[in-house]
């Protein structure tokens, strides 16, 4: 067996059998526990600075952001976003309760399609999980409500998120996740911004594979 | 067949400095890692304490990579998934074939990964009829232009603009003859048009892992152009390359060491997309692949566990100790010979394809000692240099002039007082040569080093000399 046997040089190595029980009964209780470890200060503000931190460290990574007061004027500002980059009103979306929930006929402009992104869908409109204020980054967890092709596959990519979501670090994140999803989920992405890439000459360009831009409607409903 | 050419280092080194299409790309990409680098680490206060904490996570994960590598395992079969244990290149190549095999699969896309290049995955796809398809823009070019990457993080560090549009307009023969690359944004959309069909048409996706995770099972990709993404999303079957010690506990771990990777790299604070991936699509999923396997490589890791080379297993694969690197910045990558260039690669490549092959590497350094001060996993580089160094004397692979010379000089070194009348006796003459310019321009049986550089003269005396003298006098007063 391959695997007894990279097992075994690797005891080898380390001049030990197997661990004994109290050893791994004692690693198993840090993997359960998954202790954090030093979490960078940054973030560390009331949640309203934690919020314009996101904000800011969205906007430095090339991604856009609107603010709005409620989910009435999501349609609204989706319908101004497209218009102003000369978009198409076409658009698949999550089929997320919250996001069914937004009275999108206000905007008969608009029209939707549920489900995932296919190769010719020119925009998505995913649903928001959590944001991480730290570095402007976006936690996108796949499952029945939220595809991962919303995320990669169109050409602009249009994210509705509540400004409560928004959480200091990585680690608020993570917490958020196991407290409410549980297991991992098939696919977590985090995203900071659009696509890009620097490999011709080492200079940056966005607009590499995934989506050109990236919009974020942040509905405030904190206080 | 990457036919490792690390043995002719010396030959190589000499065709990249007189490579002037090379040198200019050096010239222009050197410092601005480096800067971007220095700003986001100034941008972060805690930086050096968090490269303590990656640095410590990594030691405890090999101190217990046995437990680690089989928790893990447990939690992949439990999320759906599956885990292939391979001890060397040929079983891994074997491994993935059959699964493309039995997927059916005509065309394979790939995110950028070194394990792969290491593996030698494309050519044994190709020979069986299955055509790999690389999607990271700088692996593409690579691919079109039949090369091994020149940079771990920045396949295409060696090139220039024109090279990138000769290879367009070579292999892109559908396109108008006359079409116009006017800036670089024209060669990234005929990239990603011509790469777009490809990622709803493959069978399969092939990733490499920044990081496994033994906690949840994960196995997680960092890129920049979300390549690596429609590459385990669209096709029905996802494979994952990794080596055994990409493994990290947990969640909060990699979190940890994610957040030294982007800023050592690329000196962002974050890449683009990070992205954990655990088992196949789930009851109720619209997308994600059918299968998710795990091709778990040792290939000569294991036999580094418990040796001097342990340390080098932290690596996290930044660059941050090529982009720093004075020799990798005057001769670039290729010259290495093999898949990994720079420091990372004078250690590492030894201890995977030999001494015998690629013991000329460790002496490709001036022990100047950045590539060590900038490793956010802290490894001891030169230090492990200097042990490979030792393993090729041992072995009597270093070159006979060189250890004929070593072995004058170890003569005189063993012989205190007569080391100082000869070296005061060379120092005093030179002295004495070159008192009216104060340098040489060139020197016998050091012509190499003085072809670029002047020698300065020694100033009539030995430190030694000099030493015991100021003693003298400080005495005195």
């Amino acid at each position: 067996m391959t695997k007894e046997a990279i097992l075994g040089a690797l005891r080898r190595g380390l001049r030990r059998g197997a661990l004994p029980e109290d050893q791994t009964a004692m690693l198993r209780g840090r993997l359960e526990r998954h202790p954090r470890q030093l979490i960078p200060a940054r973030s560390r503000l009331p949640h309203a600075g934690q919020v314009d931190l996101f904000v800011a460290n969205v906007e430095k990574e090339f991604g856009t952001v609107a603010r709005v007061a409620d989910g009435s004027d999501v349609p609204g500002a989706v319908a101004d976003y497209l218009a102003a980059q000369n978009l198409p009103g076409n658009l698949v979306m999550a089929p997320h309760p919250e996001l069914r929930d937004i009275p999108w006929s206000a905007r008969p402009l608009l029209e939707f399609r549920e489900g995932r992104a296919e190769g010719t869908d020119m925009v998505s409109v995913q649903h928001g999980f959590a944001a991480i204020a730290e570095t402007g980054t976006l936690m996108l967890p796949s499952g029945p409500v939220r595809p991962t092709t919303l995320n990669v596959l169109t050409d602009t990519g249009i994210v509705v998120l509540r400004a409560s979501r928004v959480v200091g670090a990585y680690e608020e994140a993570w917490d958020l996740l196991r407290a409410e999803i549980g297991a991992m989920p098939r696919n977590v992405m985090l995203v900071t911004g659009p696509s890009r890439s620097a490999d011709i000459e080492q200079t940056l360009e966005l607009g590499a594979h995934g989506p050109r831009r990236l919009h974020i409607v942040l509905i405030e409903d904190v206080a | 067949m990457h036919v490792a050419t690390s043995s002719a280092f010396k030959e190589n080194a000499h065709h990249a400095l007189a490579n002037a299409g090379l040198q200019r790309a050096l010239a222009r990409s050197g410092g601005s890692f480096i800067a971007r680098r220095a700003a986001a680490v100034a941008g972060l206060p805690e930086f050096e304490s968090l490269c303590d904490t990656a640095r410590d996570i990594k030691n405890h994960t090999l101190a217990h990579l046995d437990f680690y590598l089989e928790e893990y395992e447990r939690k992949v079969l439990a999320s759906g998934g599956q885990v292939h244990w391979c001890a060397d290149a040929a079983a891994a190549r074997a491994v993935v074939l059959a699964i493309c095999e039995k997927a059916g699969a005509r065309t394979v896309t790939k995110g950028k990964s070194m394990i792969s290049e290491e593996l030698a995955i494309n050519d044994h796809l190709e020979r069986h009829g299955i055509t790999p398809v690389e999607t990271d823009l700088g692996e593409y070019i690579i691919q079109l232009r039949h090369e091994l990457p020149s940079h771990i993080i920045a396949p295409a560090f060696h090139l220039n603009l024109e090279d990138w549009e000769e290879a367009f307009r070579k292999s892109h023969t559908d396109l108008p003859a006359d079409r116009v690359f006017a800036e670089r944004r024209d060669i990234l959309t005929e990239a990603r048009t011509k790469l777009r069909s490809q990622f709803l048409a493959a069978d399969v996706g092939i990733t490499g892992a920044n990081f496994l995770i033994a906690e949840t099972g994960s196995s997680v990709i960092v890129t920049n152009e979300g390549n690596g993404d429609l590459t385990q999303t669209l096709p029905k079957v996802h494979i994952v390359l990794a080596s055994i010690e990409k493994m990290v506990p947990t969640i909060e771990d990699c979190t940890s060491l994610l957040r030294v990777l982007a800023r050592s790299a690329t000196g962002q604070e974050f890449s683009v997309y990070t992205t954990f991936s655990t088992g196949a699509r789930r009851p109720g999923d619209l997308d994600g692949p059918e299968e998710y396997h795990v091709v778990l490589v040792d290939n000569g890791r294991s036999a580094m566990i418990g040796t001097e080379f342990q340390d080098m297993l932290r690596c996290i694969r930044c660059a941050a100790c090529m982009n720093h690197c004075p020799v990798y910045g005057a001769i670039g990558g290729h010259a290495y010979g093999w898949v990994y260039p720079g420091p990372m690669g004078a250690v590492l490549t030894p201890g995977l394809i030999g001494v015998k092959e690629a013991g000329q590497l460790p002496n490709a350094s001036t022990f100047c000692g950045k590539c060590e001060s900038v490793c956010p996993v802290r490894i001891p580089l030169p230090k492990l240099m200097r042990h490979w160094r030792e393993r090729e004397f041992e072995r009597h692979l270093t070159p006979a002039a060189m250890r004929w010379n070593l072995g004058i000089w170890g003569f005189f070194a063993r012989r205190p007082l007569l080391y100082r009348m000869a070296t005061r006796a060379v120092a005093v003459s030179l002295g004495w040569i070159g008192r009216k310019k104060g340098r040489f321009s060139k020197m016998p049986f050091a012509g190499g080093w003085t072809e670029a550089r002047d020698l300065p003269a020694p100033e009539g005396d030995t430190f030694f000399a000099r030493y015991a003298r100021e003693q003298r006098a400080r005495a005195l007063t």
